[in-house]
């Protein structure tokens, strides 16, 4: 939603008949369209090996198009200076479908992780990580240290990493596939929550159950290696 | 020289030099981001040591040859020797006086010394034995003089007037001798230094290599450094303070295993002097002293160790992390 009079920011993300194939394999994404505009919510969705993670790959920049345009916050990705690719970065947050937290770390130091890479003074931000962890459940897990930590508790945790920078985009990479229904409820309240204040959500999710919930908010649909979008 | 101006610059340059503004900041201990079993630190630190400790007691060397060698040259540069050797028909004592008028009456020397006819057999008789009847032997004769520092003599005027006025007079100021020892001297002292460079090299690259390896290992950790927004040279810093304290840690056991042999090579050398066969220990291994120098050269080695480590991680993780991604 635009205030009105405002100038029409530009969108986040912009894929222009984006193809993707890992190595020599055949092409698993084709003609991939789409813009992700701020503050808006979508869900990535499709059955499983259909190309979501990699979509949400290729918007991390963490996997190059084999073809076709990608840009970011108005910017042409192929000449990114690696300063640039940082600065981008800290305006992402990002949810793994294998939540990637660093094993040597506490929840609380994984969590805290964005801020600390900033160097921000820990004391600048103690107060309100540790409130995070509270509010998403984690309040006796602060030192516990990954390994020792359930599936829905790590996934809390990365989900939890992905918030605390309050990024201009969320990507989450089926974000409640270790929760319970209850948790799961909650966490997409959370979801809507940062959306309301600016964010802008992405979710990849083939999770139908909690699509529903959602009616009315945009569906971007893979199959047959090319995308779909229900608005 | 203002002290705080000196010390503000050297850690500004430190600072700007390798880029530890995270290891000066840093008042309370985080987690290191990069965890340390992974990194094979503890094997580093002992190379590093071993290093530290071998650099450690080449530099002693080059301190103690270019100590020695100083100590000759200068002992030997402040005499000259005048010989006088007989020559047939022309008696010596007379020959002798000239000499040492000639001598006293040149400036800039000092303490002439003139050996007396049986003070030079005496210098002869370790060759030559005693009980020799040196009246038939052409002995020749010495004369010494200490060069006065302040203002030294013309040299050679007086090589000129010895030998217009003394038959058989010859002038010794020790120069070939002083340059032969200078050469040596200098040779050895360059000579460890260059040994003393490869050992230190030998480090830095023992240490590039282990921090290649530390990120290859910890590419995932990289990963996400990378995700959550962390920059090039962030990560490249968490590295150089990785290895800076293992260049540290090992520069101090070198050091101390350094000094430790230096304190018992310093016990043993006065338990040898007050031995029977004391001469012959200080002979053959100079009165071992424990200086102060040789101490300060340690502790420089120990910090050179740990400035090496931070300086060749931090390169190298520069390099390393471009072609990571
Ligand atoms: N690194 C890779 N190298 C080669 N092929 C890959 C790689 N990663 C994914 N693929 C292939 O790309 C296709 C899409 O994978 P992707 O992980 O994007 O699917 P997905 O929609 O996220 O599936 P899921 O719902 O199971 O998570 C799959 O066929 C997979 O085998
Ligand atoms: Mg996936």
């Amino acid at each position: 939603m635009q205030a009105p009079g405002s100038k029409r920011r530009e969108d986040l993300v912009r894929f222009e008949n984006v193809g993707l194939r890992y190595g020599m394999g055949p092409e698993i994404l084709k003609d991939i369209s789409f813009s992700i505009a701020p503050s808006s919510f979508q869900f990535v969705t499709g059955p499983s090996g259909t190309g979501k993670t990699t979509l949400l790959r290729l918007i991390l920049l963490s996997l190059k198009p084999t073809r076709g345009l990608i840009s970011l916050f108005g910017q042409d990705v192929t000449q990114l200076s690696a300063p640039t690719l940082t600065k981008f970065r800290r305006r992402m947050g990002v949810v793994f479908q294998d939540f990637r937290l660093l094993d040597h770390l506490t929840t609380y130091e994984n969590v805290a992780l964005p801020l600390r890479v900033q160097g921000r003074s820990e004391s600048g931000y103690k107060k309100e990580v540790v409130e995070l962890l509270q509010w998403i459940g984690l309040g006796d897990r602060i030192l516990s240290f990954p390994s020792t930590m359930s599936g829905g508790e790590k996934q809390r945790a990365a989900i939890a990493r992905a918030l605390v920078v309050q990024p201009d985009i969320l990507l989450a990479d089926e974000p409640t596939g270790n929760l319970d229904g209850v948790l799961a409820r909650r966490l997409l309240r959370l979801f809507a929550e940062l959306n309301r204040s600016g964010t802008a959500i992405v979710i990849a999710t083939h999770d139908l159950a909690l699509m529903d919930q959602f009616d009315g908010v945009r569906r971007m649909v893979l199959g047959g290696n090319r995308l779909h979008i229900d608005e | 020289m203002n002290r705080g101006l000196l010390d503000r610059f050297l850690i500004g340059v430190l600072k700007r030099f390798f880029d530890l503004r995270g290891v000066f900041r840093s008042k309370k201990r985080q987690q290191a981001l990069i965890p340390h079993a992974s990194a094979s630190g503890g094997s580093l630190a002992a190379v590093i040591a071993i290093m530290a400790f071998l650099a450690s007691l080449t530099a002693s060397v080059a301190l103690r040859v270019s100590n020695a060698s100083e100590g000759w040259q200068s002992s030997v540069s402040h005499e000259i020797t005048i010989q006088i050797r007989p020559t047939l028909g022309t008696p010596i004592d007379p020959e002798m006086k000239k000499a040492a008028i000639i001598l006293s009456e040149t400036p800039g020397l000092k303490n002439t010394y003139v050996y007396s006819k049986t003070e030079s057999e005496k210098l002869l008789e370790p060759w030559l034995g005693n009980g020799l009847d040196f009246d038939q032997l052409p002995v020749p004769r010495m004369i010494t003089a200490q060069i006065d520092k302040k203002s030294p003599p013309d040299l050679e005027a007086l090589r000129v007037a010895l030998s217009e006025n003394v038959k058989g007079a010859s002038l010794d100021d020790h120069r070939a001798w002083t340059q032969r020892l200078s050469v040596v001297g200098r040779t050895l002292v360059l000579a460890t230094l260059a040994t003393l460079g490869l050992v230190i090299a030998a480090a830095g690259f023992a240490i590039a290599f282990a921090t290649r390896g530390a990120m290859i290992s910890n590419r995932e950790i990289i990963e996400v450094l990378h995700f959550v927004g962390a920059s090039e040279s962030y990560i490249a810093r968490q590295f150089q303070i990785h290895f800076l304290w293992i260049g540290i840690k090992g520069g101090i056991i070198g050091g101390i295993a350094a000094i430790t042999l230096f304190l018992a090579l310093h016990i043993a050398a006065r338990h040898w002097a007050s031995s029977p066969n004391g001469a012959e220990m200080i002979a053959l291994f100079g009165t071992f002293s424990l200086n102060l120098n040789a101490i300060i050269a340690v502790m420089a080695i120990a910090l050179l160790m740990a400035l090496v480590a931070a300086f060749v991680s931090r390169v190298t993780a520069n390099r390393t992390i471009r072609g990571l991604d």
